[in-house]
C-alpha cells in the first residue's frame, strides 16, 4: 500500500538526535524535547502497565459475584490505585508530554521548546510526584478512589492517603510547566510563515490544553493541599463535625477534575485532526471551526463541574444551569466530528494503521461523547450516576477516545521519531483486536449501568454476572491489543525498515526534516508558505494534483463533498 | 424479568416511566445520529479509497452553510434533552406535601431505618404502594447515597446536611437498593431491599411488635437529658425561645433575616447553635457537636415535631406569629 517500490536503500542519516551524545548523562540531563519526549515515553508507559496490572486484578475478580480472588480491602486499593495511575501519570502527561513535547517545536519550525530546562525539571517533577504515589501503593496502599471524596479521605481512610496525595499534587506541578512551555512556544518561536491559521490543528489543540492545564491544575493542587493537611494536621475544612463541608472539596476538586478530562480528549482530537487529512490526502474540512471547537471546549469545559454533583443536595437550579452547560460544551465536539466526517468525502482515503485508529476513535469517541448526553440529562441521571454506565461512558472517552488517539499518533509519527517504520500488518491486527477487545469490555458495562449496577463494588446481585462475564473476556483481549504494539513498536525502533523523511506523505513541517531529526530539528530555519493540509499546493510531496484544481491561488468551490 | 440478558430493572415508582421515556428519546435519537455518521463515514471510506499510490483528495476548504446547520440541529436538540430532563429533576427535588416521612441514617456500613412511628429497620424499608414516600437522609460518618434501581431514584447521603428524596411506588413487590457512593471497605454490602406493600398490609405490619419506642417519646427523653428544658421553656420565659409550634413555622433572627424551622435547620441548632441567632436572645447555648448522635438528633426532631400542635405563647416563641410567618 505504502511506498514499498521506492528507494530500497534508504538509509539513516548519519547525525541524529539519537546518536548525537552517548551515555547516560546525555539523557538525564538532556534539554532536547525530543529526548524529553522519549524519557516521558518510557515512564509514561511504566505507569500505563501498572495501571493496567490493577484493571486486570479487578476484571479477574469480578468474574464472579462473589469474587475471591480479593479482599474487599484489597479490591478498592486495584480500582482506586486504577485510577489514580491511569488519570494523573498516563492519560494527562501521555499525548503532550510525548507527541506534544517531541512535535510542537517540529510542526512550528523551532529548534526546541521556549524554556528546554524547565521541559526537563517537568520530567523530573513527574518521576518525584510519581515515585511519592507508587511508594504509598506499595507501602499500605490506597483506597478512597481516584476521586479522594472527603470524609472517607481524610478521616476514615485506614490507607496511604497523604503520601499518594502529596505525589499527585507534585505532578500536578509537571503538567503546569507544560503547559506554560508550549503556550510560550507557540506564541514566541513559529517560524516565519508559520501564521496562526497556518498551524497544524495538533498545535491548536495543545494551545487549547495548555490554557486548561495552567488554569485548573492549581486548583486541584490546593485542593489536594487542603485534604492533606486536614488528614495530617487534623484541620478541618472538609470535616462536617468541625463546621467544614465535605461538598465544598467535591466543587474544589471537580473545578479541576471536569476540564481535566478535557486535556485528556483535546490532545487526541489534534492528534485526530492530523490523521485524517494525511491520510484521506486532503485539506481539514472547516479548520476555523476545528480550531475555534478546541478553544470553546477548553473554555465551556470550566463551567459545567457540578455534573458529577447532581444528587449531592446541590441547589436545584444550579443543577439545572450546569445541566444546560454540558449540553452546550457537547457541540463543539459534535462539529468536530461532523467535520473530520466531512473531510472524508472527497479524500484519497488509505487504510494505513495510524488512519484506523482514527477511524476507531471516532466510532468509540462517539459512543463516548453521545452516552455523555444521558449523564447530562437531570432526569436521566437521577437513575444511571455513579452505576456502571458512567464508568462505560468514560471509558469509551477515556480509552475509546484518548488511548486510540495515543497509539494512532504513536504508529503515526513512529517513523520519524525512530526514523523506522512499524510492521503494517501486525499494526493492522493489533488495531482491530484493539478495537474488538474494547467494544467487548465496556459495552456491556451500559447495559449493567441501565439495570443499576453502582459502581465500585467487589460484589454484585448474581442478575449482573453475566455482563462481568462478557466484560472480563472482553478485558483479555484488550490485554492483547496493548502487549502487541509495545512488542513490536520497540522491535521497530531497532530492526524496522528505514522510513525516509516522509513515508506518508504528509504536509506538516515535521516532515521536511530528516528522520529521526537533528537534535537542532532543521538544518536551516524552515520558511512556511502553505496552508495546513494542503495537498495541492505542494509540488515537493511527488504526488499527481490533477490539473487546473492544484494551481497556487486557485480554490476550489467548496461544494460536492457531501 | 428473568431473560438470559435483562438490561432495565421493573418500573416500580412514579419516576420511572419518565425517567425511561427521557431515556428511550435519548437513546433513539442518538442512535440515529450515530448510525448516520458511521454510515456516512464507512460509505466515504469505500467511494474514496485511494485508487493510485500517488492521489490526492480534491481542494475543498469547507462549507459554512453546513457547519451553521451542524451547530444549529444538535443544539436545538440537545436544548430538548435538557428541558425534558430539567422538568424531571425539578420534579424529583421539590417533595409534595403531605408525604410519609421516613428517617434513614447511612453509616459504614448499614442503613438504619425509622418510620414515623418509631419502628426501626435495618437495611430493610417498608413503604405502601401508591403513597408519597419522602425520605429525610443522614450519615453517621461518610457520604453514602440511596439508590432504588427499580424506582429510579437516588441520592446523596452526606454527614453535616440532610438531604431528602422521595418517590410514589407503584407496584407492590422487592426491589433492591443500594449504597451508590463508595464509602469504604463494606460498600458493595451496603444495600437491602425495599418492600412496597398494599396499604392494609403496610398498616398491619407497622403496629406489629417493634419493641422500639416513638421516636417522639424517645427525643423528649433526651430533651431532659440533655438539659434542653431547662432553657428551652414552653411557656417562653427562659433563657431559650419556646418550642411550641416552631416546627415548619418561620423563625426571626437577630440579624434581621428569617429561616424556616426545618429538620435541618434544627440539626444545625443543636450542633452549631451560632450559627443563626434568634431575635431577642443571647447566644448562651452550647454545642452539643460530638456529644450527640445522627439518631438522638432525629429522635429530638420528632419531638420538636410533635411540639407543632402545643400552644405557642405570645412573648418568647422561637416562631414568628402565624401572619408574618406564613408566605
Amino acid at each position: 500500500m505504502r511506498t514499498q517500490a521506492t528507494a530500497p536503500e534508504l538509509q539513516l542519516p548519519e547525525k541524529h538526535y539519537l546518536n548525537a551524545t552517548y551515555g547516560i548523562r546525555s539523557w538525564l540531563l538532556t534539554t532536547d524535547h525530543k529526548r524529553i519526549a522519549l524519557l516521558y515515553l518510557a515512564s509514561v508507559t511504566f505507569f500505563f502497565f501498572v495501571g493496567g496490572f490493577f484493571a486486570m486484578m479487578i476484571r479477574l475478580h469480578l468474574l464472579t459475584p462473589n469474587g475471591y480472588l480479593l479482599t474487599p480491602d484489597q479490591y478498592n486499593r486495584m480500582f482506586t490505585q486504577h485510577g489514580v495511575t491511569m488519570v494523573f501519570f498516563f492519560l494527562i502527561p501521555s499525548i503532550p508530554a510525548i507527541l506534544g513535547n517531541f512535535l510542537i517545536p517540529i510542526m512550528i519550525g523551532a529548534k526546541d521548546l521556549a524554556f528546554p530546562k524547565i521541559n526537563l525539571l517537568s520530567w523530573y517533577i513527574y518521576i518525584i510526584g510519581g515515585a511519592f504515589t507508587l511508594w504509598s501503593m506499595i507501602n499500605g496502599g490506597l483506597d478512597t478512589g481516584w476521586t479522594f471524596y472527603t470524609p472517607l479521605s481524610t478521616i476514615y481512610s485506614n490507607s496511604a492517603v497523604a503520601p499518594a496525595v502529596v505525589g499527585v499534587f507534585i505532578t500536578g506541578f509537571s503538567s503546569i510547566l507544560t503547559g506554560l512551555n508550549f503556550l510560550v512556544t507557540v506564541h514566541t518561536m513559529r517560524a516565519p510563515g508559520m501564521t496562526w491559521f497556518r498551524l497544524p490543528l495538533f498545535v491548536w489543540a495543545h494551545y487549547a490544553t495548555s490554557i486548561v492545564m495552567i488554569l485548573g491544575t492549581p486548583v486541584i493542587a490546593i485542593t489536594l493541599g487542603l485534604a492533606a493537611m486536614e488528614r495530617v494536621f487534623g484541620l478541618g475544612f472538609f470535616n462536617p463535625a468541625m463546621g467544614g463541608d465535605p461538598i465544598l472539596f467535591q466543587h474544589l476538586f471537580w473545578f479541576y477534575s471536569h476540564p481535566a478530562v478535557y486535556i485528556m480528549i483535546l490532545p487526541a482530537m489534534g492528534v485526530i485532526s492530523e490523521l485524517i487529512p494525511t491520510f484521506a490526502r486532503k485539506r481539514l474540512f472547516g479548520y476555523h471551526f476545528v480550531a475555534a471547537a478546541s478553544l470553546a471546549i477548553a473554555v465551556i469545559g470550566f463551567v459545567v463541574w457540578t455534573h458529577h454533583m447532581f444528587l449531592t443536595g446541590q441547589s436545584t437550579y444550579a443543577a439545572v444551569a450546569f445541566s444546560f452547560l454540558t449540553f452546550i460544551v457537547a457541540i463543539p465536539s459534535a462539529i468536530k466530528t461532523f467535520n473530520w466526517t466531512a473531510t472524508l468525502f472527497g479524500g484519497s482515503i488509505s487504510f494505513d494503521t495510524p488512519m484506523l485508529y482514527a477511524f476507531g476513535f471516532l466510532g468509540l469517541f462517539m459512543i463516548g461523547g453521545l452516552t455523555g448526553l444521558f449523564l447530562g440529562a437531570l432526569g436521566v441521571d437521577i437513575n444511571i450516576h455513579d452505576t456502571y454506565f458512567v464508568v462505560a461512558h468514560f471509558h469509551y472517552i477515556m480509552v475509546g477516545g484518548a488511548v486510540m488517539g495515543y497509539l494512532g499518533g504513536l504508529h503515526f509519527w513512529w517513523p520519524k521519531i525512530t526514523g523506522r517504520m512499524y510492521p503494517e500488518w501486525l499494526a493492522r491486527i493489533a488495531a482491530f483486536i484493539l478495537f474488538i477487545g474494547f467494544n467487548f469490555t465496556f459495552f456491556p458495562q451500559f447495559i449493567l449501568g441501565i439495570m443499576g449496577m453502582p459502581r465500585r463494588y467487589h460484589t454484585y446481585p448474581p442478575e449482573f454476572q453475566i455482563y462481568n462475564v462478557m466484560s472480563t473476556a472482553g478485558a483479555s483481549i484488550l490485554a492483547v491489543g496493548y502487549l502487541l504494539p509495545m512488542v513490536y513498536l520497540t522491535w521497530a525502533a531497532f530492526y524496522g525498515k528505514v522510513a525516509g523523511e516522509n513515508p506518508w506523505p504528509a504536509t506538516g513541517l515535521e516532515w521536511k526534516t530528516q528522520s529521526p531529526p537533528l537534535t537542532e530539528n532543521f538544518d536551516v530555519t524552515p520558511v512556511v508558505t502553505w496552508e495546513a493540509y494542503d495537498f495541492h499546493n505542494r509540488p515537493d510531496l511527488g504526488l499527481d494534483v490533477p490539473n487546473g484544481k492544484g494551481s497556487p491561488g486557485v480554490v476550489a468551490p467548496a461544494h460536492g463533498d457531501d | 424479568m428473568q431473560s438470559p440478558l435483562p438490561t432495565f430493572p421493573e418500573q416500580a415508582s412514579n419516576f420511572a416511566g419518565n425517567v425511561d421515556a427521557l431515556f428511550s428519546f435519548i437513546l433513539m435519537t442518538t442512535l440515529f445520529f450515530a448510525v448516520l455518521v458511521t454510515v456516512l463515514i464507512i460509505f466515504a471510506a469505500f467511494k474514496f479509497r485511494r485508487r493510485s499510490e500517488k492521489e490526492v483528495g480534491d481542494d475543498v476548504h469547507g462549507n459554512n452553510v453546513l457547519e451553521v446547520g451542524w451547530t444549529l440541529i444538535p443544539t436545538i436538540i440537545a436544548i430538548g434533552m435538557f428541558a425534558w430532563g430539567a422538568a424531571i429533576y425539578v420534579n424529583y427535588r421539590i417533595a409534595p406535601k403531605d408525604t410519609l416521612d421516613i428517617y434513614v441514617v447511612g453509616k459504614q456500613w448499614m442503613w438504619k431505618l425509622q418510620q414515623p412511628n418509631g419502628r426501626k429497620e435495618i437495611n430493610e424499608l417498608h413503604v405502601p404502594v401508591n403513597r408519597d414516600v419522602k425520605l429525610i437522609l443522614g450519615s453517621e460518618d461518610v457520604i453514602h447515597d440511596f439508590y432504588v434501581p427499580a424506582f429510579r431514584v437516588k441520592m446523596d447521603v452526606v454527614p453535616g446536611r440532610y438531604n431528602t428524596m422521595w418517590f410514589r411506588p407503584t407496584k407492590t413487590g422487592r426491589y433492591h437498593f443500594f449504597c451508590s457512593q463508595y464509602c469504604g471497605t463494606n460498600h458493595a454490602v451496603m444495600g437491602g431491599w425495599v418492600t412496597v406493600m398494599e396499604p392494609a398490609e403496610y398498616a398491619a405490619w407497622l403496629s406489629g411488635e417493634s419493641g422500639d419506642v416513638n421516636p417522639a417519646a424517645a427525643g423528649e427523653r433526651l430533651f431532659t437529658q440533655f438539659a434542653c428544658n431547662t432553657c428551652h421553656l414552653p411557656n417562653g420565659t427562659g433563657r431559650a425561645p419556646s418550642l411550641n409550634g416552631v416546627f415548619g413555622g418561620t423563625v426571626l433572627l437577630a440579624d434581621g433575616s428569617t429561616v424556616v424551622a426545618d429538620e435541618a435547620y434544627i440539626r444545625e441548632s443543636i450542633l452549631q447553635p451560632k450559627a443563626k441567632i434568634v431575635a431577642g436572645y443571647q447566644p448562651v447555648m452550647p454545642t452539643f457537636q460530638g456529644l450527640i448522635t445522627e439518631e438522638q438528633i432525629l429522635n429530638l426532631t420528632a419531638y420538636i415535631k410533635s411540639l407543632q400542635s402545643q400552644p405557642v405563647p405570645a412573648k418568647g416563641a422561637g416562631v414568628m406569629p402565624a401572619a408574618a410567618g406564613k408566605k
